[in-house]
């Protein structure tokens, strides 16, 4: 009989769970170690961190496995994990003046108190595909490092520590002011939910989660025409920064739990009128890892969207807001697969009655 | 599951979530903001009703979860699987013996208890949604009641099409003051929500919204002095499982034949009608 088809039925659903671990291992001859996904996949361990908002390289890199690669499935699962883990506590403010550095550039200006720091990216590189990779050993890898490191000036003393601020110059001289509106107080949008006019702490948190993609598309929209914030990447930095913690809360003692890795843009946008005084303003962008596209597309929507007459969709914040979760979007998007038969019921039987009509008034 | 919580979320979380199910009891029909928390699940496949059920269970619930009417639908089984793994209690099939009923877009045809409680999942909590996308105005025209576009986008497709155009999910005044989306439900189970014994509780996990129906509320549908709420018209056609022509009809297309055919959509109370009528 062929309405049993429709009902799926629990072993056909198993076996489709298991088959989707076979597939990913039906040829393999050597399986990858979850380690060499962290330590070469690293871009895309930073993506899934940051967009699961959990700092765990080693669980991303097991994720991003499972999921056999798939970003929105190993963004999805790890943070899934991270619901099950309870918030202990809040970190103190962390301040990126203090971050140890890997890369940080102006396009403000041509020269920067510090100097600017190339670092790590692929920016300048020719995309040409590297045939040689097919064949990338141990041996071709030491070969590379030594070659590089030999080649290099390495002078560690001269290393600054920490560099100043593109930022904190234009606000010294009164060129960027920033008067953020609105409730400044503290709330945790993974205990709370967002209602709107979200405060702007709730905004910074729900696109520091966001899913790349989405907020690259929304930023777009605006840098391509369909808004007007005409900004300047007042500073790019990535690298390392402290994480610090109050121990104990009555002797207040203060104690570091580590680094994490963060990309930050702060870009600079048209002037505008403020309190009578034209001046530059700022958006911002923080998030987990080395993702430069989503700290600065970040950036341009935070911007975006503190317009005071909103026009644009990337300057409505309920609609920027509402649709960067990649986990929620992505799971949105699947559920459609899901059997929607008794609805459609409904449906059509609403269009029967209006075609039935129809055809009695125009007969 | 080692490793995890009774009900996989964490017991603050949990207080979290009973609060706002108290507050949605409280206020009929108006939906309640909560945190939300991400479940193995996905966004979209009932996880606000996953998080109510796994807020309230106890060791001795007897649950049921059914999708379309089915006890053996991929959700429901995905969900059954997860919620039994987590908790360890008993599952049922029979409407009358589970004390927590989870479902997706239908209410069981048998009618309930004041002892059992009614999860709905939720795909979109806000009724208003089909006429304004913004929730700040959402908000604001709950808040001071201000339907007028509701009755005015019904009366629009009447003009229209001579009909109105929504389906499933046809929106409810709860209590004379609240519109309220009653989850995709067919219009078939609308009636059932009006002075209902049982406790109906509506989750949307991915808009984090928790609203509820509380036993004996008025619940009506909207509809107009001239133009009365219908439901799915069945008149002629029965299962062909059981005969039944008083359920919410499944309409099949024969693979062979090409013809159209019925079956019940409550596949458990149709399996209880044909014992009934094979001991006859």
């Amino acid at each position: 009989m062929g309405y049993e088809a429709v009902k799926g039925g629990h072993e056909a659903i198993e076996n489709a769970c298991r088959l989707f671990v076979y597939e990913r291992v039906k040829n393999v001859k050597t399986p990858i170690k979850v380690e060499q996904i962290k330590d070469e996949l690293y871009l895309l361990v930073d993506r899934v961190m940051s967009e699961a908002s959990l700092y765990a390289p080693q669980l991303a890199a097991l994720a991003i496995k499972q999921a056999a690669g798939d970003c929105f499935e190993a963004v999805f699962l790890l943070r899934a994990y991270r619901t099950t883990l309870p918030r202990l506590g809040y970190s103190l403010p962390i301040d990126t003046r203090n971050m140890r550095v890997i890369r940080r550039i102006s396009a403000a200006f041509k020269e920067i108190p510090g100097g600017q720091i190339l670092g790590p990216t692929s920016d300048y590189t020719l995309r040409l595909l590297d045939f040689t990779l097919f064949n990338e050993n141990k041996k071709t890898i030491n070969k590379f490092i030594n070659e590089f490191l030999s080649e290099l000036d390495l002078d560690v003393e001269e290393f600054p520590m920490n560099f100043p601020k593109i930022v904190d110059i234009l606000r010294n001289e009164g060129l960027l002011v920033e008067n953020f509106e609105g409730d400044r107080t503290f709330s945790d949008i993974t205990k709370q939910p967002i209602i709107f006019p979200a405060k702007r702490c709730e905004v910074l948190q729900a696109m520091s989660r966001g899913e790349t993609g989405g907020l690259l598309l929304l930023a777009y929209s605006n840098m391509r025409g369909y808004g007007d914030i005409h900004p300047t990447i007042g500073e790019l930095r990535v690298g390392y920064v402290p994480v610090y913690i109050k121990e104990n809360l009555l002797s207040g003692e203060v104690i570091s739990i580590g680094e994490i890795k963060v990309t930050e843009a702060e870009i600079i946008a048209k002037f505008e009128k403020q309190e009578g005084k034209p001046s530059f303003t700022l958006g911002y962008g923080l998030c987990f890892g080395h993702n430069e596209i989503k700290a600065i597309s970040m950036a341009v929507l935070d911007r975006a969207m503190q317009s005071k007459n909103p026009q644009m969709i990337s300057e409505n914040q309920e609609f920027v807001l509402a649709h960067i979760d990649g986990v929620e979007s992505m799971g949105f998007c699947n559920h459609y697969k899901l059997p929607h038969y008794v609805t459609f019921q409904s449906d059509l039987d609403r269009l029967r009655k209006a075609q039935k009509e129809y055809k009695e008034r125009h007969k | 599951m080692k490793g995890y919580n009774f009900g996989f979320l964490d017991e603050v979380s949990k207080r979290e979530i009973r609060r706002k199910i108290l507050k949605a009891i409280a206020i009929p029909g108006y939906q309640v903001p909560f945190s939300s928390k991400e479940l193995p699940i996905p966004r979209g496949w009932g996880t606000g009703g996953i998080q109510i059920t796994l807020s309230i269970i106890g060791p001795d619930d007897i649950l049921k979860v059914i999708d379309q009417g089915c006890d053996e639908s991929v959700n429901a089984v995905n969900i059954k699987k997860f919620i039994k793994a987590v908790t360890g209690v008993e599952l049922t099939t029979d409407t009358t013996e589970a004390t927590i009923i989870q479902t997706r877009h239908r209410i069981p045809e048998e009618s309930m208890t004041e002892k059992q409680i009614l999860v709905l999942q939720v795909p979109y909590p806000e009724a208003l949604r089909v006429f304004e996308p913004s929730e700040v105005e959402t908000r604001r025209m709950h808040a001071e009641a201000d339907y007028a576009r509701m009755w005015l986008y019904l009366y629009e497709d009447i003009v229209k099409f001579q009909e109105i155009s929504i389906g499933a999910r046809y929106p409810v005044l709860v209590n004379n003051r609240y519109i309220m989306d009653p989850s995709p439900i067919p219009r078939w189970d609308i009636p059932k929500l009006n002075m209902a014994k049982t406790l109906y509780l509506f989750g949307a996990g991915r808009e984090k919204r928790i609203y509820a129906v509380p036993p004996y509320t008025d619940v009506k549908p909207l509809e107009f002095e001239d133009f009365k709420f219908r439901v799915e018209d069945f008149r002629g056609k029965c299962c062909m499982i059981c005969g039944s022509s008083d359920t919410f009809l499944d309409e099949l297309i024969d693979g062979s034949s090409g013809e159209r055919i019925y079956i019940c959509s409550d596949t458990s109370y149709c399996k209880k009608r044909r014992l009934v009528r094979s001991e006859l």
